[in-house]
């Protein structure tokens, strides 16, 4: 590095001890980029926009009652596209419900889809890149095949075509098949970002040394590899559930994923979309908070990302 | 490179069989009755039950029948739909439509996206940069259930500047807002990619060389910061076309263009499984050899890549 | 013109060359450690220094002061440099990394990136005429055509994806217009002249196909294409072995011979540039400190932070024995310190030299000056 570049660095603010290209070399080391990373997030207005979204999203879904009162399928066609009154802020829709309280109830169905669907990825993610990473050689060949025949189609197609075989038998809640199918078809991103970091991990002399001390695998894995691999993969995995959220919201909308009487925003703004001649409040009102919600955690990933790799701003 | 292609063409091969094996296995397998899925909503007649049988092979293990579809498929025999269409007329409707669609997506992706990134990233902290950068942070978490309805109510109903829907033989015009949204997505992060590529470049050691043997400000811009900066943004190419189909599948209904996209939903909601299986092998040799091509083009534009 | 050394009374005990001087920098015993006694013996054959004629040098930095808009606050990084160049002349600049010297060499071709930088004040003067003060297209035509600059590092300062005889002759492609076939000749000849082997079947590779010393010299091609009049080379061999780097450096020598350029090296490595320049400019904290031709610095040094670099100089003559290097660092230029900027590492330093900044002032009869408090004399007298 010239001075000029070490110049323009330190210009950004970047504190030499963050500077990503010298890799983890020691847990100490670790623990000062995380340091620095929070320093640089607690500076950074996104992050604290993006966290403020997320909260109130999560407090919708847990406790609807607190911003609406009103019950969305109390619905009569008496009401049809009536204009706000009351605590119906956004008027009422084609069915005569309330686009608000629906809205605030809507966000259940999107939490709980993306949490738990993030977790089902990150689990899948973190087993799969691990074994791959760590072992290589004919497993890594394996998986490697998988995960291309999972990118082979697109998700959204995957995610359709999946979820009508699946939802064909059962009837009801659909909340459990679209996490089971975006369990199924989005862990590829996190294991490929997690072999990655676990083959740039196993190279490092302090994971060598370990192996020497007569660590096994696991021990190493846990201990020595994970904590340095987490940073990106928590970052894909925050990026994976605002992609969830918005794929469970277009399935919904195809009638595929969720479907009435479940509240949904996809659902929404899919009848929302077919009246939208007659009314457009119907349509913004769910759409906006699916932006929204979708958006805070894409930002949420960003700005951690760029907390962890400064060059990247 | 040659023994490169060649393992990248048998690994595509891999990945062909497993993704085309695995929708195939969706829509046929595990089904009650095969011939009642194949036939859709219908009763079905002993006859034809006959029929159908010995047409699909539903006597045979299902790998075989698998098989013997796979050897229509290479022979370009993508058999009828549930309707008896002939698969290869439906394709030849609709791809067209979809090509066109995309390839202006595409289009307008590269124009916007590399030309706004390229000024962002060379006055970067500018108004003109933070504009940008707030206005592609929104389009990449619009969902696109979300941009298509809403831009056909503004641009469509409400200004009237472009066709509500573009109909069955859309015209190149009607397919302008359609591509605007589709490529919405994408003219994002080539945005947000060419913008800090360039960024990175403008400071690079070369950059002031070129300077300092006295090119002008245009050429060292045009030939060596947007020469270097297109190497990773040719990637997203190739990444972006499976985003660009999966997001045919909304747009394409939400204006109506009979394209791809709206005769797969229409596939998979009618449970037409040779239609479905049929596109979505087309699918993804579309997508397998883009991503080869793009792969091809990133050591030809960066000549320190090396396969082998 | 004859060689004189003004100060060759007051240094009478110069200690045979092969004697190991083992002492501090700051020892007073070291008074001859540094004498090069071959150079010494023999008049300065290459010391073609050109006097001025009417006061007008080829290329003549007045004053330059360059400052940086930092978070930290105001980066003065160049303080008031000046120094000239003539025809067939070779001038070392000479300063630890970070006094300022890369920038002083961009601010002079005009590509250091405004902002961050401030070119504050001074003069350039090319052939008389005011760098700093022509339009941006006259600046433009100046810079690679008149003067042209070698970086340090050939590998990123070559551009990956371009082959480099297409390199070497955009210049002339682009400001003079020739056609590819033409180019592709002067580029082959080109390399030719910076010898690079077999020229013809490697003008079509890419910088990463060669090696470091073989890339410098694409570079040095390459600044060499459009002829110009001065040429300026920023620590040419920094990043080379040792053998290559006197290889490149003998390359420079006779290139500048041949072609009757000016030519100015910027080191941190006196060691380097000991055998091919004719005059030394010294910086510290983007200041000359000292300058002086090149056989008066190496033997007797007037300036302590110039002492301080010659003894850090690893000679063939004085091998085994370790390096002296000058404690510390070189200062922040966001917080240069008052007085003299140098006190703070400085063995001789006074209270004088805390409170007030000497200026740069006249020794002898040569073209020959330090920016220091005392005289060299005072200096010797101290360490007696
Ligand atoms: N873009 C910049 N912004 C702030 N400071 C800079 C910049 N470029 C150089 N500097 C500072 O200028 C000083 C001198 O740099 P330079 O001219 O590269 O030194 P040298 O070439 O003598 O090693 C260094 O301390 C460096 O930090
Ligand atoms: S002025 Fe003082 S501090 Fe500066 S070099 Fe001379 S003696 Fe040292
Ligand atoms: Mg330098």
């Amino acid at each position: 590095m010239s001075d000029l570049e070490m110049a323009a660095t330190s210009e950004l603010g970047v504190r030499p001890s963050a500077d990503p290209s010298a890799g983890p070399a020691s847990t100490a080391r670790t623990r000062s980029l995380t340091a620095d990373a929070w320093y640089d997030l607690r500076r950074n207005w996104i992050f604290w926009v993006a966290s403020a979204l997320v909260v109130l999203v999560v407090l919708m879904a847990v406790a609807p009652g607190l911003f609406s009162s009103a019950d969305p399928t109390a619905c009569t066609t008496r009401r049809q596209f009536a204009g706000p009154s009351g605590g119906a802020i956004f008027g009422y829709d084609f069915q005569g419900c309330d686009v608000f309280s629906r809205t605030v109830h809507g966000a259940r169905a999107s939490v709980l889809v993306g949490v738990f669907a993030v977790l089902m990825t990150g689990v899948i993610g973190l087993v799969f890149g691990m074994l791959a990473g760590y072992f290589g050689g004919w497993l890594d060949a394996v998986l490697s095949r998988v995960v291309d025949v999972v990118l082979g189609i697109p998700l959204l197609l995957a995610a359709i075509v999946l979820s009508k075989r699946l939802s064909a038998d059962q009837q009801g809640s659909g909340i459990a098949t679209v996490v089971i199918v975006l369990g199924i078809l989005g862990w590829t991103t996190a294991a490929r970002v997690m072999r990655s970091s676990v083959i740039a991990a196993r190279s490092q002399d302090y994971v060598a040394a370990a192996r020497m001390l007569g660590a096994g695998p696991l021990r190493i894995m846990w201990r020595h590899i994970l904590p340095n691999a987490l940073a990106p993969f928590i970052v894909v995995l925050t990026i994976a559930l605002g992609t969830f959220i918005a794929t469970e919201a277009t399935l919904s909308f195809l009638n595929i994923g969720l479907r009435p009487p479940a509240i949904s925003w996809g659902i929404d703004i899919a009848t929302a979309g077919k009246h939208v001649r007659e009314s457009a409040t119907p349509l913004v009102a769910p759409s906006v908070f699916l932006t929204l919600t979708v958006l805070a955690f894409i930002m949420l990933g960003d700005a951690i990302r760029d907390a962890f790799d400064p060059k990247l701003r | 490179m040659a023994r490169y292609i060649i393992r990248r063409l048998l690994q595509m091969v891999v990945t062909f069989i497993g993704a085309t094996f695995v929708v195939y296995a969706l829509m046929f397998a595990n089904q009650n009755d095969p011939i009642q899925a194949l036939a859709g909503d219908r009763p079905v007649s002993d006859n034809v039950r006959q029929v159908l049988t010995e047409q699909y092979h539903l006597n045979d293990p299902f790998v075989v029948q698998y098989g013997y579809y796979m050897r229509g498929l290479l022979t370009g025999d993508f058999g009828k739909t549930l309707t008896g269409r002939p698969i290869g007329d439906v394709m030849s409707d609709a791809w067209p439509n979809t090509i066109k669609l995309a390839l202006l997506a595409l289009f307008f992706a590269t124009l916007f996206g590399i030309g706004a990134g390229l000024v962002a990233g060379l006055r970067r902290g500018s108004a003109f940069d933070n504009t940008t950068l707030a206005l592609t942070l929104v389009v990449v978490g619009l969902p696109i259930i979300v941009l298509a309805p809403i831009a056909q109510l503004v641009f469509g109903v409400k200004l009237g500047w472009f066709p509500t829907t573009a109909g069955a033989r859309p015209s190149l015009y009607g397919l302008i807002l359609p591509a605007l949204v589709l490529g919405a997505a994408s003219t994002a992060t080539m945005l947000r990619l060419t913008r800090a590529s360039v960024a990175e470049n403008v400071r690079a050691d070369y950059v002031r060389t070129a300077r300092a043997k006295g090119l002008s400000a245009r050429r060292v811009v045009a030939v060596h910061v947007l020469r270097n900066s297109m190497i990773p943004v040719i990637t997203l190419i190739g990444v972006d076309l499976g985003t660009l189909m999966a997001g045919a599948i909304i747009t394409e209904g939400v204006f109506n263009i009979p394209g791809v996209g709206s005769k797969l939903l229409l596939g998979i909601q009618t449970e037409d499984g040779p239609l479905v299986v049929g596109f979505v092998s087309v699918l993804v040799v579309v997508f397998l050899v883009t991503n080869l091509l793009v792969d091809l083009l990133y050591a030809v534009l960066d000549p320190r890549i090396r396969y082998e | 013109m004859t060689y004189s050394n003004p100060y060759q009374q007051q240094w009478p005990n110069q200690p045979a060359p092969a004697a190991p001087v083992v002492a501090g920098w700051d020892d007073p015993n070291r008074g001859g450690w540094d004498t090069p006694t071959a150079a010494w013996s023999t008049p300065p054959s290459r010391a073609r220094v050109n006097q001025p004629r009417s006061g007008e040098h080829l290329l003549d930095v007045r004053d330059l002061r360059v400052e940086f808009g930092t978070r930290d606050g105001v980066a003065h990084v160049v303080n008031g440099v000046s120094f000239h160049v003539d025809p067939g002349e070779t001038l070392a600049i000479l300063g630890e990394s970070g006094s300022g010297k890369s920038v002083t060499a961009q601010a002079v071709m005009g590509i250091l990136d405004t902002p961050p930088a401030v070119v504050r004040s001074g003069q350039v003067l090319f052939g008389g005429e005011d760098l700093l003060t022509v339009s941006a297209d006259r600046r433009r035509q100046v810079r690679g055509q008149e003067i042209a600059m070698v970086f340090q590092d050939a590998l990123s300062a070559l551009n990956p994806v371009f082959p480099v005889g297409w390199q070497i002759s955009e210049a002339l492609r682009s400001r003079r217009g020739i056609n590819k076939a033409d180019a592709r000749r002067r580029a082959i000849e080109l390399m030719d002249m910076v010898q690079i082997p077999a020229a013809a079947e490697r003008v079509d590779d890419y910088p990463h196909q060669f090696s470091g010393g073989m890339r410098q010299r694409v570079m040095i091609a390459m600044a060499l294409a459009m002829r110009p009049k001065v040429l300026i080379a920023d620590e040419p061999t920094t990043a080379l072995d040792v053998t290559v780097q006197a290889q490149i450096m003998d390359l420079l020598a006779t290139l500048r011979a041949e072609l009757e350029m000016a030519l100015i090296l910027i080191t941190h490595d006196l060691g380097v540039v000991a055998d091919v320049a004719d005059r030394i400019t010294v910086m510290y904290a983007g200041r000359v400190v000292e300058h002086a031709d090149v056989h008066t610095l190496y033997a007797q040094p007037a300036h302590p932070y110039t002492r301080g670099l010659l003894a850090s100089v690893p000679r063939l003559d004085h091998r085994g024995h370790g390096l002296h290097s000058i404690s510390g660092t070189p200062p922040n230029p966001a917080a240069i310190p008052d007085g003299c900027a140098f006190h703070p590492r400085c063995p001789w330093a006074q209270q004088v030299c805390r409170m007030t900044a000497p200026t740069l002032v006249r020794i002898g009869r040569l073209d020959r000056a330090s920016a220091c408090h005392f005289p060299p004399e005072a200096l010797d007298a101290r360490l007696a």
